[in-house]
């Protein structure tokens, strides 16, 4: 948790009750360390990153940190493609990652679910938190960690499987119980695809729009309920109708989700984030900040520069 | 420079040498193309004709529903006894060949290290180039001995003594010197290479942005293994299957080999037992017409009969593949 980061309302607030609640957290944070590895998936789970830290209902711009990283460095082979980054990603806010190509801002993104352990090349170093607990420590499972950490793809990708099938399967391989069909419905609406699908939940998944199949992966994504969402570069193969549905609807997931986003489009990344992170060739974080200060008034004449578009 | 007129290097004429090469090489390959066609359309024609010359003389009813077939002894064409042989030994060998050869394409496309790969997928297929007779002699020669020596006499399958069930029904006599078990393990072995390399085709034609929607759900590899890549691959999957039960049902060499010559009915309800008895397949039978000596006229056009059967089999299994192909097959770009 960052101190900068916090707001006013949080600092009166911070009450001898939550620095208890503080203490409590870190005896789980005890617990979870005896723990043996075989637990480590329940362990994750229960464990929420603000176990005992939110007893009110979580509100915008707690700043509240919950993805940080520390020193980041990632290797692809010889390649470096991030270098030193380190970052305080705040809870149920839209983070924005913008950059030109090649800058390595997916690669981060991918840092943080560890989707990068499935390329065999890829060498991570520093640290990187998810609600305070190394994921890259050993006795961190990266699929347990993927259950809490959902991620949407730059290009839509339901699997060949009814819409129902496509909700629900995130459900069935984690072994989520209650009624399916109600959380698939759930989940459908708030991916704003539910009237366009509900007559043929049954139909393949395959057969929707690029725009309706991207709000299914997002529908998928959510069923689970995640505490992060990633999203890489989430409408870049939409057409502008699509990419406002998919904006409005990450406006509406920040509510509720932390988002993480990875875009090309910076108009994209002014309209929709709180926070903005750029990243330059090189994979160097060059500024990070909220998103009015870094796009009305960086401290980086090199992130000025990409901004008003002299390059990238 | 540019002022000067440009030399005339290439007329953009086409000359006629050009032409006339490009259309005899057309011709060329329509000639290949046209003959393979006139082939198999021969082959269909020559068997259709010796055996529609049986058919006058034995009825299709009773070569299709006859349960006894002894052409050479008792001249009794029915073609029932050959056609639960072939069943027999397809049915037995893609019981092994099928999910031994879908899991060896599992492991190969999404479990196997890159150099793993390099070195099992041509070891693989390297059992699908032994020849066929060498798979026959295998049987004959080692594998029934073994099982003879593991199998005690007469196993009864069900306890003796269990109200309502005869004893003698379920009781699986010893193992044959020529028997439908060794005969089936080498034919799926036969055809695991041909299921396992173009199933591992069609799960590596799977996109990896499945496996990454699944692998970001939190699924384990086997999950996405099973839920994801496999379920995309199965309109390749099936070809597969299909292509080697056509292989195991028209395999001649190693069944007639390590499977004898005795034409039977299925036993019912002892199914073991059919596995550890003697039979025929098609193939097997055609084969033993064949080899026999100066025979002529109806057994030797038989042959031509079961041929025509059997062509009409494998013909129906491609023609269903290719419906059960069209039905699972899923775009995904």
């Amino acid at each position: 948790m960052s101190d900068n980061d916090m707001n006013e309302r949080e600092k009166t607030a911070m009450t001898e009750e939550q620095i208890e609640t503080e203490d409590v957290s870190d005896a789980n944070r005890g617990r979870v360390i005896s723990d043996s590895t075989d637990e480590a998936d329940d362990v994750l789970i229960e464990t929420g990153p603000t176990a005992g830290l939110d007893d009110d209902k979580p509100s915008r711009g707690t700043g509240q940190t919950i993805v940080e990283s520390r020193n980041i460095d990632v290797w692809y082979g010889d390649d470096q493609a991030l270098r030193d980054v380190s970052i305080a990603i705040p809870e149920n806010e839209v983070t924005a990652m913008i950059g030109p190509s090649g800058c390595g801002k997916s690669t981060f993104l991918r840092c943080i679910n560890r989707m990068n352990d499935l390329v065999d090349i890829c060498r991570v170093e520093g640290e990187l938190t998810l609600g305070g607990k190394d994921v890259y420590d050993e006795n961190i499972d990266p699929v347990a960690l993927r259950r809490r950490v959902g991620m949407v793809f730059q290009k839509p990708n339901p699997f060949p499987k009814s819409s129902r099938d496509n909700v629900s399967y995130g459900l069935n391989v984690q072994g989520i119980e209650g009624d399916h069909d109600e959380i698939v419905e759930r989940s459908l609406k708030q991916a704003a695809l539910w009237e366009e699908v509900k007559d043929r939940l049954d139909e393949s998944g395959l057969g929707l729009s690029g725009g309706q199949q991207q709000r299914l992966c997002i529908a998928r994504a959510i069923a689970v309920d995640p505490e992060v969402i990633l999203m890489d570069e989430p409408a870049s193969a939409l057409d502008p109708i699509a990419t406002s549905k998919i904006e409005d609807l990450i406006a509406d997931l920040a509510e509720e989700y932390t988002v993480v986003i990875v875009t090309h489009n910076m108009q994209q990344a002014a309209r929709i984030s709180h926070k903005t992170a750029v990243f330059l060739t090189g994979g160097e974080l060059v500024e990070f900040g909220s998103t009015q200060k870094v796009f009305e008034n960086p401290d980086s004449e090199r992130v000025e520069d990409y901004i008003t578009g002299k390059f990238g | 420079m540019s002022n000067e007129p440009r030399p005339e290097t290439e007329p953009l004429r086409r000359r006629g040498f050009v032409i006339r090469k490009e259309r005899l090489y057309g011709r060329l390959i329509a000639v290949c193309a046209v003959l393979t066609i006139m082939v198999t359309v021969g082959i269909v024609l020559a068997l259709l004709g010796r055996a529609l010359t049986f058919w006058t003389a034995v009825s299709p009813v009773s070569f299709l529903t006859g349960t006894q077939w002894s052409p050479i002894i008792s001249g009794t064409y029915g073609v029932l006894p050959l056609v639960s042989g072939t069943l027999l030994v397809t049915i037995a060998s893609a019981a092994i060949a099928l999910p031994v050869g879908l899991a060896a394409a599992i492991y190969l496309s999404e479990y196997a290290s890159d150099r793993a790969r390099s070195v099992l997928k041509p070891a693989l297929e390297i059992l699908a180039g032994v020849p066929t007779v060498i798979y026959g002699y295998m049987a004959l020669v080692y594998i029934t001995p073994l099982f003879q020596g593991v199998l005690p006499l007469s196993v009864p399958v069900i306890p003796s003594g269990l109200p309502g069930v005869p004893e003698f029904i379920l009781t699986v006599p010893s193992l044959r010197t020529f028997n439908v078990l060794s005969a089936s393990i080498v034919v799926g072995i036969m055809i695991i290479p041909m299921v396992s390399s173009i199933s591992e085709d069609a799960l590596s034609a799977v996109p990896d942005s499945l496996r990454e929607a699944g692998y970001g759900l939190g699924s384990t590899k086997f999950d996405v293994s099973t839920g994801i890549v496999v379920p995309a691959a199965t309109s390749g999957i099936v070809a597969s299957y299909v292509l080697a039960i056509s292989r195991a049902i028209g395999e001649t060499m190693a069944v007639t080999m390590a499977m004898g010559m005795s034409p039977q009915l299925p036993y019912f309800p002892n199914v073991l037992r059919n596995l550890v008895e003697s039979s025929q397949t098609m193939t097997a039978a055609m084969v033993q017409i064949a080899q026999a000596d100066s025979l002529g006229g109806v057994t030797y056009e038989a042959m031509f009969a079961l041929g025509m059967t059997l062509f009409v089999i494998t013909l129906a299994m491609n023609a269903v593949a290719e419906l059960v192909r069209r039905h699972f097959r899923e775009a995904y770009e």
